[in-house]
């Protein structure tokens, strides 16, 4: 009655999605990060200030 | 000299805080799993009655009770984020909920495989298994409406409500196989000591900080990418070296 099938369904799909979810907040880090370089304000621009809603 | 917490409340501070603990964090949680599986599968005996499937407990367990403490964690930030409107508290609850809902996703279905040898089925519609399922829903429909919603402050305080509500539902999972009769059994730890075997709950324990420490790792960083996205048009943002990269300049 060892039933290793279960334990790795188990381990083996917990080990994936955690791989998918550090993939994943990778991904959307470098996409904000590309993001904000695209929207970023005017050199020159007060520290702490935001141009959108302005 | 007295540290000035509320310093941290504002996201240009805690932006750089949050990346320089996320390692620390992300190395533990990789040290504790190493250690925490050790004792799991080269120390922790074989189980009398259940033989090696009552292993799944060093994920189950850990994941079941994160997915919970997360929860309330969340509605925490949110309450804060609804009474005093801090940005920062907003942000953190919307950091928490993916994580929270992987969690509770990793406790079902390892759940269901530890159920299918042990109790003969993959699921049953009892109170604890119905109340856990119930936490996932209202995981995702957090992260949902939040996506449904356009303004993040107007976000932020909708999913603040609807997490604060569902707070009922973690008391009713952590005492449902109390108030109710379950197939799932109660608890084998608890404050006032435990029932396993000291290997196996050494094993579980050491488990659980390593679900614990990755956790605050992975939220933290989703954190940063949503302090990018949401405060994307600030100054200070601009000159954060990833941004500079990401534009082309100098790192």
């Amino acid at each position: 009655m060892n039933h290793w099938h279960f334990i790795l369904g188990a381990y083996g799909v917990t080990l994936l999605v955690v791989v998918v979810e550090v993939l994943a907040v990778r991904a959307r880090r470098r996409a904000a990060a590309r993001t904000a370089a695209a929207s970023a304000p005017a050199p020159g621009a007060r520290p702490g200030t935001s141009v959108r809603g302005a | 000299m007295a540290f000035n917490w509320f310093k941290l409340s504002s996201p240009a501070s805690f932006y750089p805080v949050a990346g320089a603990l996320i390692p620390w964090f992300a190395i533990g949680a990789a040290i504790l799993a190493a250690i925490g599986l050790w004792l799991g599968f080269g120390v922790a005996p074989t189980d009398f009655q259940q033989g090696e499937v009552y292993r799944i407990i060093f994920i189950h367990v850990p994941s079941a009770w994160l997915s919970m403490f997360l929860y309330v964690v969340m509605a925490f930030w949110g309450a804060l984020a609804l009474g005093f409107g801090t940005r920062l508290s907003g942000m953190m609850a919307q950091a928490i909920a993916p994580t929270g809902a992987l969690m509770t996703f990793i406790a079902l279905w390892t759940g269901s495989l530890w159920g299918r040898p042990t109790w003969g089925t993959y699921w049953a519609w009892d109170a604890r298994m119905t109340s856990e399922l119930i936490l996932l829903f209202l995981y995702l429909g957090i992260i949902a409406l939040r996506q449904a919603i356009g303004d993040p402050r107007r976000a932020d305080r909708a999913c603040a409500v609807l997490s604060i509500v569902g707070v009922v539902n973690i008391p009713i999972i952590y005492f449902s196989v109390k108030w109710w009769n379950t197939l799932h059994q109660g608890a084998s730890v608890k404050l006032t000591g435990s029932s396993m075997e000291t290997t196996m709950l050494a094993g579980m324990l050491v488990m659980s900080f390593a679900f614990w420490f990755y956790s605050i790792a992975a939220v933290l960083a989703r954190l940063r990418a949503i302090v990018l996205e949401r405060e994307r048009d600030a100054a200070w943002v601009a000159g954060l070296p990833e941004v500079r990269a990401a534009a082309g300049g100098p790192g």
